[in-house]
């Protein structure tokens, strides 16, 4: 029952929340609702399986992938706190903020983060740079059936070789960067939250 | 000591006997009779009125609540979408911010999606003054409150009464009277009466949910030899429109009390009663079915394509099965106003005698019934075309969202072939332009 959810945050958390996020605190209590409608074991926490029982997310092919960023390494359950965290990257990013002195560092919305963000749906085994193998793995998961390795694997190849500046074969998340330099990350990796 | 006691005595029994006798003879008056002849005295619509009017009283006390994202209700194409994400420029084969768009549209679904929220009842803007709709309305004031109090009390010390009594007589007679009627032989009279009867127990079963129904076109009711459909919020929904025309009534096999009141129903009219094992037969079912629709005389069916149970927010996938019989379909919209009490039955958080008890314990059951012109299939439209238009009509008519997901959703894992497809429409933006570049 909707009442009692929003009993179980309390007012401290919310603005610790508040703070490390920037999300308002209509957006923070909105969110843990539906947090809460997601969780059916009602133990706090989301699994894996909370997930996928969305049917728009289910049928995502990056769907698992993008589930995983919610996990931190080797968890398996994500509580409010983390949930909120891995959201907040999908913030808009405010002007005010930009000019914001921060002593806690980079905001979880920024450029950097929201490419961070996208940086770890490619590399799988979370080694900071994204090699081949990594690059066709996801591709073909974007993919499907439909498209032969051959050419696929021309596809990788081609997109390595554009991205890649130290010949490593492998593109590092500065060379990520700067192959997306031009692309507006702000707007593409963000979320309309209303108040 | 028991001298002072005699005389107080007598007095209690006889105010005891004399209010059960007015108790009883206002509830004859007021609700049996009327209901038995079909008309209505208008009490149940004075107090929807006043209702309103408390609500219109409370509403300043209220949270708005919205959606919590913007979504692009102008939808592109995944093709359309994916190009804008692009850098622009010369058309790559791959570019590395594709995953933006899937990225975006996964996390944007996490946070809210068409689907999961169908199967919880719909949150109100304003609070109507039942516990069970109160979702993060905070700074109750004592006034509202107090507002509650008064209403806790009307709502179970009166009305849960007055309405469990009510629906015992209509349960209780129609169970008796459908056995009667089913004891005259097979003719006119016993159809004549058979519908009495059950016209009658209905609208006492209305009346005891304090339903307030508004039936629009009536010219368009279900006649014999069709298959009536409708979208599916309660078993409730059964009571409303049967008490309004005479169905066919389609379903499982029960045991207990339902299949007590099966078993009498099917002695006056013929209705279609499965065994549980014959439920997983597709062709035993449309043989039934085609059978029952082919012959005149007997009353139309009354189907739920859903299957399931939805909040009265959307209407989702029709099956297929009732579409495939080939007569015509006579399609019924069924909305509900949730202010007076939310009629969506959540199976899977409540059970039947705890619906039926917040049923009973609500301010009423307000909706209306819209009865749209009847369809048949047209030539060269299939069994599952043909279920979409219906439903598109049904879910147009009644101000829901037409939506192609499966009720089944609610219980089960959403099919691989919709990833397949999605995975499909991007391998040709990717392909699509390769294609293009081998031309230039």
């Amino acid at each position: 029952m909707g009442s009692r959810a929003s009993s179980l945050l309390r007012e401290e958390d919310i603005e610790e929340i508040k703070k490390e996020t920037g999300f308002s605190h209509s957006q923070i209590t909105r969110l843990y609702s539906r947090f809460h409608s997601l969780d059916k074991g009602e133990n706090g926490a989301l699994s894996r399986e909370d997930f996928q029982r969305i049917p728009e997310l289910a049928i995502n092919p990056l769907g698992d992938r993008i589930i995983n960023a919610f996990f931190p390494e080797g968890e398996d359950q994500v509580n409010f706190r983390g949930f909120m965290r891995t959201l907040a990257h999908f913030r808009p990013v405010e002007d005010n903020e930009k000019n914001k002195d921060l002593t806690s560092g980079e905001p979880l919305n920024s450029r950097t983060n929201k490419l961070h963000f996208a940086f770890q749906l490619y590399d799988l085994d979370r080694d900071d740079k994204i090699s081949r193998d990594e690059l066709l793995q996801v591709l073909r998961m974007m993919v499907g059936v439909n498209i032969s390795d051959e050419q696929l694997g021309s596809i990788a190849d081609r997109t390595i070789q554009e991205a890649d500046t130290n010949g490593d074969m492998c593109i590092s998340f500065s060379e990520f960067t700067k192959v997306l330099e031009k692309v507006d990350v702000e707007q593409k990796m963000s979320i309309r939250f209303l108040h | 000591m028991e001298s002072y006691l005699f005389p107080f005595d007598s007095l209690i029994c006889m105010l005891l006997g004399i209010s059960f006798t007015v108790w009883f003879t206002l509830l004859l008056v007021f609700i049996i009779v009327p209901a038995i002849f079909g008309v209505s005295f208008g009490i149940r619509r004075l107090y929807m009125e006043s209702l309103v009017k408390l609500f219109e009283v409370s509403e300043c006390f209220v949270n708005r609540f919205n959606q919590i994202i913007e979504k692009n209700w102008f939808k592109m194409s995944l093709e359309q979408e994916v190009q804008e994400m692009r850098r622009g420029g010369a058309e790559p084969e791959f570019d590395m911010s594709d995953i933006f768009y899937f990225c975006r549209r996964g996390v944007e679904s996490i946070v809210d999606d068409e689907v999961t929220k169908r199967f919880t009842a719909e949150e109100l803007e304003s609070w109507n003054l039942l516990t069970r709709s109160n979702y993060n309305f905070h700074h109750i004031s004592t006034r509202l409150t107090a507002l509650w109090g008064v209403g806790v009390l009307i709502r179970y010390g009166f009305l849960l009464p007055l309405r469990v009594t009510l629906a015992f007589t209509g349960v209780g007679l129609l169970v008796v009277l459908t056995s009667i009627v089913g004891l005259f032989p097979n003719g006119r009279m016993k159809n004549y009466l058979s519908d009495k009867v059950h016209l009658m127990c209905y609208r006492i079963c209305i009346r005891a949910l304090t339903a307030i129904i508004t039936y629009h076109d009536s010219e368009n009711k279900p006649k014999n030899g069709g298959i009536c459909v409708a979208n599916h919020t309660s078993p409730i929904d059964v009571i409303i429109l049967a008490s309004d025309g005479c169905y066919a009534m389609v379903g499982q096999v029960h045991g207990g009390l339902m299949g007590v009141i099966q078993r009498a129903m099917v002695k006056a009219c013929p209705h279609i009663w499965f065994e549980r094992s014959e439920v997983k037969d597709r062709h035993l079912v449309a043989k039934r079915l085609s059978d029952h629709v082919a012959d005149t005389s007997k009353l139309p069916i009354l189907i739920f394509p859903e299957g399931t149970c939805i909040n009265n927010t959307s209407v989702m996938m029709f099956k297929k099965g009732s579409f495939e019989i080939g007569c015509t379909v006579y399609p019924v919209a069924i909305k509900y106003d949730p202010r007076f009490g939310d009629a969506f039955w959540n199976s899977s958080k409540f059970g039947m005698v705890n619906y039926l008890l917040h049923m009973m314990s609500s301010w009423a059951i307000v909706c209306s019934v819209w009865y749209l012109p009847p369809m048949s299939r047209m030539e060269g439209e299939d069994a599952v075309q043909f279920a979409n238009r219906v439903k598109a009509a049904i879910a147009r008519k009644g101000g829901l969202a037409d939506l192609l997901w499966d009720g089944g959703l609610k219980r089960g894992k959403v099919k691989e072939v919709f990833k397949e497809e999605q995975q499909k429409l991007y391998s040709k933006v990717l392909v699509g332009s390769s294609e293009d570049r081998s031309h230039s």
